[in-house]
């Protein structure tokens, strides 16, 4: 009776967005009085830090510094339609809207400063530290706040625009399946170690290591923790979850609270090592695409495979429970007496 | 300092560029401040006057009709104010994709003649607290006659199955078909062509989406008339527009605001608490409070499907996959909810990241008497790359090949025709396969190495 080491792979691609009766979300940009910029949804940031990606968004469209967007969202009476956060779509869907609402304004902006400063708008650049300048210029500049004051009491203007993206439908053909459900694919390819007690069954996963394809980090400290706890989730739907322990055969003794519901603590939390790549997409916002659901999917089966690498033992139903690995090792056992 | 994953930039160097002063910062999360000094407000943090609670009475049968209903003891509870059964409901249909054309409708919000999974909802009772609330749920008296119960996939579509749905199938019909089907080549000559056939079988159990936060709302009567709702909703436009069309209400008098979600991961997408707590809302005049409870939110919303995938491939003995089919059950429980998109989705995924010139997939959604399953993180996906990746694996072993080196040889790049017929780009399945045997030392030979997404130049 040992602990037994093994090493697994797995390699994913996940579709970016949903596509059914078409996919789309909307944004609204506008400057406040002494240049505040208010990019107006009704997305819903689950924590995974949609308002954070998206200010990032509309300060680098408008060339202004982070400081100066609020994002204010998920309020129906205000906030222009977004279908939700859900299919790996929000940083796409509404980044993207977010990037054509914020063009539209600032091209109002450079409109607005330009007449201060009474030169062309196809000449004025922004310096991302708040200010419009005169391309190349370090003297003839004006700061946003005063461009938005003018264009409240002086000129008459409103700095807002609209933005919208959608992915329109696609219908699958029904005998062949052709569709078009998606807008990328972003890639992964996880590697799981695991040590299995081959006296108790239980699963130890000691480490993983991810490689993420995601065509661009908007912000890569939000895509590390989209990595890291995904692989968490995924670690605890390979090892631990369900809320029926006998599918299909019985519906008893489903868990109803987080005694009989078991899930990893911190304890069970593997080591992570992770590296990204970007091959930045097309129709991305910045090129990125939506990794926020497949973060969980490829330690599920790296881990099934690192614990075959281990014992031998091909667990082919989920979750891994040390009764599955234990069954396992019996019929190998009994395959080599026999 | 938040920890920062690097970027390898020697790959794709040339797509890369760009120059960029936000994008690509490591900007601090904008809630994070408030979620570690407890100052975010999440929807429950509200106390209001007067406010209701809605508890459910639901059903303890897996299949049966129901032959009366008695309330009487839930009212002489002291502090319940009334009940709701589905005779209140002006639109008793919950079908969350209505509203772009998928159908039938086929879930009650509040039983009607029969219940089609233990914990279908029958009576919601509104009360002074949540204590009365649920006590009167309790006392709530259902007469019942047993009908035959489906809990296994393939019994339910197998001869003289018991029919449970009332559309006449135990399956979602796609377009006059069981199943969403794709088919690409022609799989059986790709398996009389192969040397070897390997073939895998591979399943799931339900799985919870384990929110901190549980699904609810607080539905506040405005003075104009119009009802506020406050809700953990991942999908605000979803939430508004399900519930008017189910209260027969003009979307106009109804408000959404949320946004504040402790934890969603899909489970937060369909539309179960709000209509009827506006309900409970509109008929008490005061606001009223649905969340689930712990055990509602286990065993009764929506968990992410059991599914049961085959996969059949024909191998070449130098790793070349030359076939594959795949016959694929998603366990929708009891009414669709968002399951035949769902199962569209698990197709359109297969055969996974490969390039194979002979794919036929049969996804069927299909009914049981369970719970509904519904929308997870990774929606469709997750289970089917679970059997499609340990299927490599086994594919690996059987041939005594490297692993990576075997996915390499059949990963998809540019210019490949997926099995659903659109043409692949972007890809960069090769690449995090390089670079992850970068991370763990795992030697690759110079051919494996020299791969790339965007050519094709290995014979």
């Amino acid at each position: 009776m040992a602990l037994r080491h093994g090493r697994g792979y797995a390699a994913v691609n996940y579709p970016t967005g949903m596509n059914l009766g078409g996919d789309p979300s909307q944004a609204l940009v506008h400057a406040t009085t002494m240049g505040g910029f208010v990019v107006t949804l009704s997305s819903v940031d689950l924590g995974q830090g949609l308002r954070t990606v998206v200010a990032q968004c509309a300060a680098e469209t408008l060339g202004i510094p982070l400081e100066n967007v609020i994002v204010d969202t998920a309020d129906t009476d205000t906030g222009p339609h977004c279908m939700g956060t859900f299919a790996s779509r929000g940083t796409h869907r509404v980044g993207n809207a977010v990037i054509v609402a914020a063009r539209e304004a600032r091209d109002v902006m450079l409109q607005v400063a330009a007449d201060e400063l009474e030169v062309d708008a196809e000449d004025l650049e922004t310096d991302g530290t708040g200010f419009v300048r005169l391309k190349g210029s370090s003297e003839k500049k004006i700061h946003i706040s005063e461009v938005a004051l003018a264009a409240h009491f002086r000129q008459g203007r409103t700095i807002s625009g609209r933005g919208i993206f959608l992915k329109e439908p696609s219908t699958p053909v029904p005998e062949t399946g052709e569709m078009d459900p998606d807008s990328c694919q972003a890639h992964a390819c996880t590697v799981a170690e695991v040590a299995v007690d081959d006296e108790t069954g239980v699963v130890e996963v000691l480490r993983l290591y991810n490689a993420y394809e995601i065509g661009r980090a908007l912000n890569p400290a939000l895509a590390t923790q989209q990595v890291e706890g995904g692989a968490w989730m995924g670690l605890s739907h390979a090892l631990f979850e369900s809320t029926e322990p006998y599918y299909p055969h019985s519906r008893e003794h489903g868990p109803v609270d987080f005694t009989e519901y078991l899930m990893p603590g911190p304890a069970d939390i593997p080591a992570q090592t992770s590296v990204f790549l970007e091959r930045p997409a097309g129709n991305g916002p910045f090129g990125a695409k939506g990794i926020g659901e497949m973060t969980a999917n490829a330690p599920i089966p790296a881990i099934a495979n690192a614990v075959y690498d281990a014992v031998g033992v091909r667990l082919t139903s989920m979750p891994f429970t040390p009764e599955k690995v234990l069954r396992g090792l019996d019929e190998l056992r009994a395959g080599r007496a026999g | 300092m938040a920890r920062v994953t690097p970027i390898d930039t020697a790959y794709f160097k040339g797509e890369r560029a760009g120059d960029f002063a936000v994008i690509g910062s490591a900007v601090p999360r904008s809630d994070a401040r408030g979620h570690v000094t407890g100052r975010t407000v999440f929807f429950e943090d509200m106390t209001l006057p007067e406010m209701t609670h809605v508890k459910i009475h639901r059903s303890t049968r897996h299949h049966a009709l129901i032959d009366r209903v008695d309330v009487s003891g839930a009212l002489e509870v002291p502090g319940v104010l009334r009940v709701i059964t589905h005779e209140d409901v002006p639109n008793n249909w919950y079908t969350v994709l209505r509203l772009i054309g998928v159908g039938p409708d086929d879930e009650p919000v509040l039983a009607e003649d029969r219940v089609l999974y233990r914990g279908e909802p029958i009576v919601a009772v509104v009360a002074e607290t949540e204590e009365a609330a649920r006590e009167g749920a309790a006392r709530v008296a259902v007469g019942y006659t047993d009908l035959p119960a489906v809990l296994d996939v393939e019994e339910a579509l197998a001869d003289g199955a018991p029919i449970i749905k009332q559309a006449g199938t135990n399956h979602f019909v796609y377009e006059g078909h069981h199943c969403r089907r794709i088919r690409f080549g022609d799989v059986e000559r790709g398996f009389a062509e192969a040397d070897r056939i390997i073939e895998g079988r591979y399943s799931s159990s339900p799985i919870e989406h384990a929110p901190t936060e549980p699904t609810g709302c607080i539905v506040v009567p405005q003075g104009d008339g119009r009802l506020r709702i406050h809700t953990n909703t991942q999908a605000a436009f979803f939430t508004l527009d399900n519930t008017a069309l189910i209260l027969g209400v003009p979307p106009t008098s109804l408000r959404v605001v949320g946004g504040t979600v402790g934890g969603g991961f899909g489970g937060k997408v369909d539309v179960i608490v709000e209509p009827l707590a506006c309900l409970a809302a509109m008929l008490t005049g005061r606001p009223a409070k649905y969340v689930f409870s712990r055990a509602e939110e286990m065993q009764v919303s929506s968990p992410r499907a059991a599914e049961r995938i085959s996969i059949k491939d024909g191998v070449m003995d130098d790793g070349r996959i030359v076939a594959r089919k795949i016959t694929l059950y998603v366990d929708a429980g009891a009414y669709s909810r968002h399951s035949p998109y769902g199962t569209t989705k698990a197709a359109a995924h297969m055969p996974g990241p490969y390039t194979i010139p002979n794919v036929h997939v049969d996804a069927y959604c299909v009914y049981t008497n369970r719970t509904p399953s519904s929308a997870m993180r990774g929606f469709g996906v997750t289970i089917g790359d679970f059997a499609l990746e340990s299927h490599m694996d086994h594919v690996a072993r059987e041939l005594n090949m490297d692993p990576l080196r075997l996915r390499l040889k059949n990963a998809y790049r540019d210019g490949d025709m997926k099995a659903h017929r659109k043409i692949a780009s972007g890809t960069a399945l090769v690449e995090v396969i390089q670079s992850a045997a970068d991370l763990v030392g795992h030697d690759l030979p110079p051919e494996y190495r020299a791969m790339s997404s965007t050519e094709r130049s290995e014979g």
